[in-house]
């Protein structure tokens, strides 16, 4: 069977390997100017043009690194676990790699939240941690990442490693909702939904602006690093292919 | 008798063989319990409020322990293959042997939970949610943990992993379970707790065993 050669998938066009790799070169510098750009203008606005809380003062700004890794950590995961259900529904070859590109640095934005909520909690609730409803969650979260990492590492076969995996992934997305839904289950420490709620946003524009860039900087920042790192994993599974091809040529004799 | 009974009845058979995942899980949950009052100091008000929590705990612990070897056995000496293209299916022989080592674990657990709950000195009236709630959360544990012990299936140093997988898995059950009992202790309604834990369980009845399968599946391809 010739390994270096991903199977065909029938329909979606990005599921040739060169073609992707063809796609995301011409993609990947503008996504990574882009965010650079953004995440540049976003620091402006959440340093120094957006206003202090009237409660909070200053320390309030923490908001604009810590909301957007919140958010990027839940749709790391979410984007995992669909990336597991196309790749076992529809067998679509690049979507286990897609998901365990995405898998570290959602493990990475939901580690970089829980330390800046951290460090915003010690001045605003008197305490670094606290097992209230969403920290347990996202530690959950976390861990559930963790885990996913681990199986992906223990199993040799790469195909059957990200069926696993994906199986996984897909079992853990009942956290999502919970960690969504648990400032309004519970009675939580943390507080609940200003922005995305049925009645709108209740936070002020002057700082629901920096968010926005913020979390459109993060975005595109988790795009430009996925791609470079499916990129990697193509290739690494090239090299793999190459190599069983080479020690399968050594084994026959030489010639 | 059916084939999924027959399996039940064999991995019950093989459970309480000497050495084998019931007695054993039993010893390793009284073994936790009794080393609590040890590290923690005897004082009867302290142990009382951790009671219920250090019970699920010991719970969950317990269930893990037997779940390496759900189906390692099987896998190894082939009979994972004959159960797949027998009558019962990946799916049957998933549900029948978590059913059957819930049997074996858990009910156990539950008859010696209330004996050492009270050692904890737990509020009395805290003993029937406690009950009712590892009733629920017991069967949840090893649904789940057949999965991890599926996706595991055939690794080295697996039970760490599925430990890894699987724990995150519990934490809801052990989070409702033992909101049921303190919700007891302050006077409050057990009941909603207990109703999340039943609809985990039912939910979890009809997912995991799928999920299994198809995990099952993947280790015999």
């Amino acid at each position: 069977m010739n390994e270096t050669a991903l199977p065909r998938a029938k329909g979606v066009s990005l599921a040739n390997p060169v073609r992707f790799l063809g796609l995301s070169s011409r993609v990947l510098p503008v996504l990574a100017v882009s965010a650079v750009l953004c995440l540049g203008a976003g620091l402006v606005l959440a340093l120094f043009v957006s206003p202090a809380d009237y409660q909070q003062s200053e320390a309030v700004r923490i908001m604009y690194v810590h909301v957007p890794a919140a958010w990027l950590s839940m749709m790391g995961y979410s984007l995992m676990a669909a990336a597991s259900a196309v790749g076992f529904v529809w067998k679509h070859p690049l979507a286990d790699v897609t998901a365990k590109a995405a898998a570290p640095m959602g493990a990475l934005f939901t580690a970089l939240a829980l330390i800046t909520g951290s460090l915003w909690g010690k001045p605003m609730w008197g305490a670094w941690w606290v097992w209230d409803a969403r920290l347990t969650s996202v530690l959950v979260l976390f861990f559930l990442y963790l885990s996913y990492i681990a199986l992906w590492s223990a199993i040799e076969d790469p195909v059957r490693a990200g069926r696993a995996a994906g199986i996984l992934a897909m079992a853990g997305f009942v956290n999502v909702p919970i960690i969504k839904f648990s400032v309004d289950w519970w009675n939580t420490l943390h507080q609940p939904a200003s922005i995305f709620r049925m009645d709108g946003p209740t936070i002020p524009a002057p700082m629901l602006w920096p968010l926005g860039v913020m979390a459109l900087g993060y975005s595109l920042l988790f795009a430009a690093v996925l791609l470079v790192r499916i990129e990697s994993e193509i290739l690494s599974r090239r090299l793999r292919g190459l190599r069983h091809r080479v020690a399968r040529a050594e084994l026959a004799g030489p010639t | 008798m059916s084939p999924g009974l027959e399996l039940i009845r064999w991995e019950l058979a093989q459970a309480f063989r000497a050495g084998g995942s019931g007695p054993m899980a039993v010893a390793f949950f009284a073994a936790v319990l009794t080393l609590v009052p040890l590290g923690i100091g005897p004082e009867p008000a302290l142990l009382g409020r951790i009671a219920p929590g250090m019970v699920w705990v010991a719970a969950a612990l317990a269930s893990l322990l037997s779940l390496e070897r759900l189906f390692q056995g099987d896998y190894e000496d082939g009979s994972l293959d004959a159960l797949a293209l027998s009558p019962l299916g990946l799916y049957g022989t998933a549900l029948a042997k978590a059913l059957a080592h819930w049997m074996a674990v858990a009910l156990p657990i539950l008859i010696a939970a209330p004996v050492f709950a009270t050692l904890l000195h737990i509020e009395p009236q805290g003993i029937a949610p406690l009950m009712i709630g590892l009733l629920l959360g017991t069967p949840l544990f090893f649904l789940i943990g057949a999965l991890g012990a599926a996706l595991t299936l055939g690794l080295r140093r697996g039970g760490l992993l599925i430990a890894l997988i699987v724990l995150p898995l519990y934490a809801p059950v052990v989070i409702f379970g033992v909101s049921a009992v303190e919700a007891a202790a302050t006077g409050a309604p057990s009941a909603p707790s207990l109703m999340i834990l039943g609809a985990l369980l039912l939910a979890a009845l009809v997912l995991a065993p799928p999920a299994t399968a198809a995990a099952l599946r993947l280790h015999l391809e």
